[in-house]
């Protein structure tokens, strides 16, 4: 079985959670030898240009010691295997078309998508 | 659909929170309404339905007692699933990511909910016939 997970929303409790939970859960089922893609679209293909590693939070006198590092977590799931995709046109619409992509991150056209969600048995939009 | 149909449930809500979980509720039963068996693998906020200490409490603004205002609870909906399956003689499993329940405090869940984490979403899914997720907004 073939899972795409499709992310559209983009640093949902990164801070608290120190990664995206849904790239933590694709690498979970990943190391579980669970055969998946990502697709980045929406609000989430700022993970396909995301070079750092997000600030780390200050409250009162708690300091964070391990903030989220998305690039680190998107560059582990292209070396263990599984392809990453990013809407060409969201990255358009949100002006991030001349930035690099990450490693391994692939573009893809809106027209594409279709195609894409031909190749898996199951489609888990979150 | 046939008697013999899985469907999988991945499910980010808390409860009190958002219109999602009633939804969600609604769309376990109406699966299991026709015949399907189900599981849930609950995920972040969500591995609070099933904490077994949630109460009921009065309501002065309704101008009712605990009794009276008898306020809905997610591990009641939870037991009224597991109840309705058995009736029909369906399965209906429902595991916690286990960290989540960890990093939330909400280990007491109630009776028939277990504890897990993505592997078993991975099982669930490949077993079943398709997978709904539903993630929070």
């Amino acid at each position: 079985m073939k899972v795409l997970q499709v992310i559209d929303q983009a640093f949902r409790t990164t801070t608290e959670e120190q990664d995206d939970t849904i790239l933590w859960l694709t690498q979970s089922m990943r190391g579980a030898g669970g055969d998946l893609m990502v697709l980045l679209s929406g609000h989430g293909v700022y993970y396909a240009v995301a070079r750092q590693r997000q600030p780390a939070l200050a409250v009162a006198g708690w300091q964070q010691s391990q903030p989220a590092n998305v690039p680190r977590d998107i560059a582990n799931l292209v070396e263990s295997g599984v392809p990453v995709y990013a809407v060409q046109d969201d990255l358009e619409e949100r002006g991030l078309a001349h930035l690099a992509l990450q490693n391994g991150v692939q573009p893809v056209s809106r027209r594409a998508i279709a195609d894409l969600y031909e190749q898996a048995d199951q489609i888990w939009q979150w | 659909m046939s008697d013999n149909t899985l469907l999988t449930f991945a499910f980010m809500d808390p409860p009190f929170e958002s219109e999602r979980t009633v939804t969600f509720f609604r769309l376990l039963d109406a699966a299991l309404e026709k015949n399907a068996s189900v599981r849930v693998f609950a995920y972040e906020g969500a591995v609070a339905l099933a904490f077994a200490r949630q109460q009921q409490h009065g309501n002065a603004v309704h101008g009712r007692d605990t009794g009276e205002e008898d306020h809905p609870l997610t591990r009641e909906w939870i037991a009224a699933l597991q109840q309705k399956a058995e009736q029909k003689g369906l399965s209906f499993e429902w595991i916690n990511c286990g960290l989540c329940v960890d990093e939330r405090g909400v280990n007491e869940v109630i009776d028939g909910c277990g504890r897990g984490g993505p592997p078993d979403l991975w099982r669930y899914a490949s077993e079943a016939l398709n997978t709904l997720t539903i993630g929070t907004r």
